[in-house]
């Protein structure tokens, strides 16, 4: 099961593709952190990678923060190994980090299964939004629902999201076998 | 005409396209089954050449061959639209291009 709405965020260190180890706690600081469970091979996450990239820059200004979470199994999926997400996060200049998950317990802590799957935080790392960026993956311009954007707006404008929790929609994360 | 829809249940984007192959098949007036076929192992995979999830396959051939690449394997799949997007669907479009393209190698049109 994952993370129930108004359950607190679950504690993490992982590597980051850029050589670093990155912790929940490091973003004490940010009124708004949003754990994002992701990987590279995945189409659903490709299809949704430029708009959550440009929703951290336009909310990068106002101490939102996304981490992304790659928790596939690099065995039977090569392209979601450690060095294919390096690669990744170079070629798109990922504004967040991108860690690895490689025993897979931050995932199961999460109660995670897809790629993408938000798990988005307060100030007080309480959790206020788990699903998906929006209504439409495969077109931006007819999203009629931003349920990511509208939440963050929401949560930092003291409100509560309209809509708190959407189906997750895209793969399955990778269980090692 | 030969018409092989094959999916593995674990990547969501199936109903959809499905549907969406459906809709084109009416709209070009093809009658023709569909042959479904359900992929749940990595065996069914490698036995039917399985590139991911959805592929759709007119006499043989891929809806999107440029878009098989690799080995067989249960996935999602990854489809380039046609305006240059990324997606885990074929579209409407795509669908119907392909449909006709097979129409026309049937008939020794190309």
């Amino acid at each position: 099961m994952p993370l129930a709405l108004r359950e607190r965020l679950v504690s993490f260190s992982l590597p980051a593709t850029d050589g670093s180890t990155v912790s929940a706690d490091q973003f004490a600081a940010a009124p708004i952190l949003g754990v994002v469970f992701w990987c590279n091979h995945c189409p659903y996450v490709k299809a949704w990678e430029d708009r959550v990239i440009a929703l951290q820059r336009e909310y990068a200004g106002r101490g939102v923060r996304l981490v992304l979470i790659s928790s596939n199994d690099p065995v039977a999926f090569p392209d979601d190994s450690f060095p294919a997400m390096q690669t990744r996060a170079r070629e798109k200049a990922y504004p967040f980090p991108y860690l690895f998950d490689e025993s897979q317990e931050v995932a199961k802590k999460f109660g995670a299964t897809r790629t993408p799957e938000i798990f988005l935080f307060d100030r007080e790392r309480v959790l206020r939004y788990h699903g998906a960026p929006d209504d439409n993956m495969e077109d931006t311009a007819a999203v009629t629902h931003r349920y990511l954007q509208d939440a963050i707006e929401a949560l930092l404008a003291g409100r509560d999201p309209a809509t708190s929790a959407t189906p997750p929609k895209g793969c399955s994360i990778k269980w090692k076998k | 005409m030969k018409i092989e829809f094959l999916y593995w249940e674990d990547c969501p984007s199936h109903p959809d396209a499905l549907a969406r192959l459906r809709e084109v098949l009416r709209a070009e007036g093809v009658d023709d089954a569909i042959d479904i076929v359900r992929i749940d192992s990595q065996e069914d995979a490698h036995r039917h050449a399985f590139p991911g999830s959805p592929t759709i396959r007119f006499n043989g051939v891929d809806l999107q061959p440029e878009g098989v690449q690799g080995s067989a394997m249960l996935t999602c799949r990854t489809y380039r639209t046609e305006a240059g997007r990324l997606s885990p669907l074929p579209t409407i479009a795509m669908i119907g291009d392909a449909v006709r393209t097979a129409r026309l190698s049937r008939s020794g049109g190309r």
